[in-house]
């Protein structure tokens, strides 16, 4: 009883550890005075700042277009290479499977510098699109993986019923096999959406001197300080990426769902 | 099925399998063996002549004062690792075993949401909070105890990255404990071992290839934490990624330094990587 005691309150403090932080932001971003730790009045005014802030809604418009573009290709790219690892054998495979995994493993500084030394050694002017294209190396590794466990738990022959009724291929992988990729489809996007969005590192690599970011701003303005306007940004940002994440992972459950009651 | 001719056989796994293959090798293949190539070059700044010319870049690597940077990074990943393990096994064990089943889901993903929101924000919350006037010290005030300045340290740098990778470890923990036969614990108790015993004889082993996959990937992110170290450490707790960082965006341009620095972080990631293939959890089988 005492050793149950001690792990349900363990747990509480480490889930209260997760929330710190958080709560901790959505309470400086109504108090009057975010200098001090202590409450001092309620507030709105750091988000009506923020909301007039023409810098933090140009870097989040950037951020968006990269997200968007990035995850939209990365979908195209990475589902074709899931589908085809899963369905041909070729010298070399495990090679290029080890390959397609290296962006989930290798730290972001790594990737970084590769994809500037790769910009220089080919003299490509740096932009938004320089952005967009370091993106994609990891957002279709990560769609490519989540494309890929789904795969695994498909039925192969629903494709081959439809071959066998005078399908095309193509036809075949649109009407069949895309449909039922869907939901892993759309859970790799909204990660690599969330990790789009959230990368500092190989967007300041990629990004050259006009196109910021909305982190290369969040973390110019935190290295000069504490800016209150910031707590209100993270309260939204954290409420977005909170429901893209509950999204996720009920598409994930559901997925889970359907396969123990058609085992 | 007609006879198909030897460039129709290949059709297929072209079409599906160069366009992401082509951007990978484009984008991080062949500029790593750039960055090998740069390495070699002294004292190279942008729009210089590539002439590999030797090894004195590595050379300056294990200097004393760049050596004490690489020990410093290992340090916190160490540290980071072996904090992440010792919290986050209690808690992955207790949504695994303990929590009510139909409340697991709901509770592990309660635990891990935190590591959607952004990384610079959730370092950004910590300098709140332990700062000379943060959440922290008015908190201890309160107690009646004195003032500590744990910001632009080691301990700030600790704690933001334990946050930080502690929801990995948990995820990696709990689907290896989710596995566990717990028919074995019972078989354990029936045949007179105590708690302690079954959790080292039976627990342990059985859940080790998570630990081990839980271990080396915390180990690996670690390693490479730009974020944590550059918002918390200060001036003086400079790592390999904030060298890195350094050497291509700073003032202190070096890019033949750089990808020296590069080459070194990613051969210690390639280490542990290989361990994690040979004693870790298959993400495959899972």
């Amino acid at each position: 009883m005492l050793l149950m005691g001690l792990q349900v309150g363990f747990n509480l403090l480490m889930f209260l550890f997760m929330y710190l932080p958080i709560i901790v932001l959505a309470v400086y971003s109504f108090n009057r005075s975010a200098y001090s730790a202590g409450w001092t009045g309620f507030t709105l005014e750091w988000y009506t700042r923020l909301f007039n802030d023409g810098r933090i809604l140009l870097a989040l418009q950037n951020s968006l277009t990269v997200a968007l573009v990035a995850v939209g290709i990365s979908a195209v790219l990475g589902t074709l290479m899931a589908v085809g690892l899963a369905r041909y054998h070729f010298p070399f495979k495990s090679l290029y499977r080890g390959v397609s995994y290296l962006p989930l493993i290798i730290p972001d500084i790594a990737i970084a510098v590769a994809t500037l030394i790769f910009l220089a050694v080919f003299s490509i002017r740096l932009s938004l699109w320089t952005i967009i294209a370091a993106h994609i190396v990891f957002c279709l590794a990560y769609i490519a993986v989540l494309v890929s466990t789904r795969l695994a738990d498909l039925n192969p022959h629903l494709e081959e019923a439809a071959l066998d009724l005078g399908a095309t291929p193509f036809q075949a992988f649109m009407k069949v096999l895309l449909p039922q990729l869907m939901p892993g489809i759309v859970s790799g996007c909204l990660l690599a959406f969330v990790l789009s969005m959230d990368d500092f590192l190989i967007a300041s690599f990629t990004a050259g001197s006009g196109a910021n970011t909305l982190p290369m701003e969040i973390f110019s303005r935190i290295r000069t300080g504490v800016k209150p306007d910031i707590n209100a940004l993270s309260v939204l940002l954290i409420l977005v990426s909170g429901v893209i994440a509950f999204i996720s992972e009920y598409l994930r459950y559901q997925g889970e769902q359907r396969r123990t009651r058609s085992s | 099925m007609p006879a198909k001719s030897r460039w129709s056989h290949w059709i297929g796994p072209v079409s599906l399998l160069s366009p992401a293959g082509l951007w990978l090798l484009l984008l991080l293949v062949l500029p790593t063996f750039v960055i090998f190539q740069l390495s070699l070059v002294p004292n190279i700044r942008p729009g210089d002549v590539v002439n590999p010319s030797g090894i004195e870049n590595y050379l300056r690597v294990f200097e004393p004062i760049y050596g004490n940077v690489i020990g410093r990074s290992l340090g916190f990943a160490v540290g980071t690792t072996v904090i992440c393990l010792l919290l986050g096994f209690p808690v992955a064990y207790w949504i695994a075993l303990s929590a009510p089943r139909r409340w697991r889901n709901l509770l592990l993903l309660g635990f891990v949401l935190p590591l959607w929101t952004s990384s610079l924000l959730r370092s950004y919350a910590w300098i709140s909070i332990l700062r000379r006037t943060g959440v922290l010290n008015s908190f201890l005030g309160v107690l009646g105890l004195p003032p500590v300045n744990l910001l632009n340290d080691w301990p700030a740098v600790l704690i933001g990255m334990s946050y930080s990778f502690l929801p990995y470890m948990v995820l990696i923990l709990y689907s290896s404990l989710e596995k566990l036969d717990k028919r074995l614990l019972e078989a354990s108790a029936d045949l007179g071992a105590n708690p302690i015993q079954a959790f080292f004889k039976i627990t342990v082993p059985q859940a080790f290839p998570g630990i081990a996959a839980g271990t080396l990937l915390v180990l690996i992110t670690s390693l490479g934490d730009f974020v944590d170290p550059e918002l918390l450490g200060g001036a003086s707790n400079m790592t390999v990624a904030r060298l890195i960082y350094n050497q291509f965006l700073g003032p202190t341009q070096n890019w033949g330094f750089g990808s020296a620095l590069s080459m070194v972080l990613i051969f210690a990631v390639s280490i542990a990587i290989a361990l994690l293939i040979k004693y870790g959890d298959n993400p495959n089988r899972a």
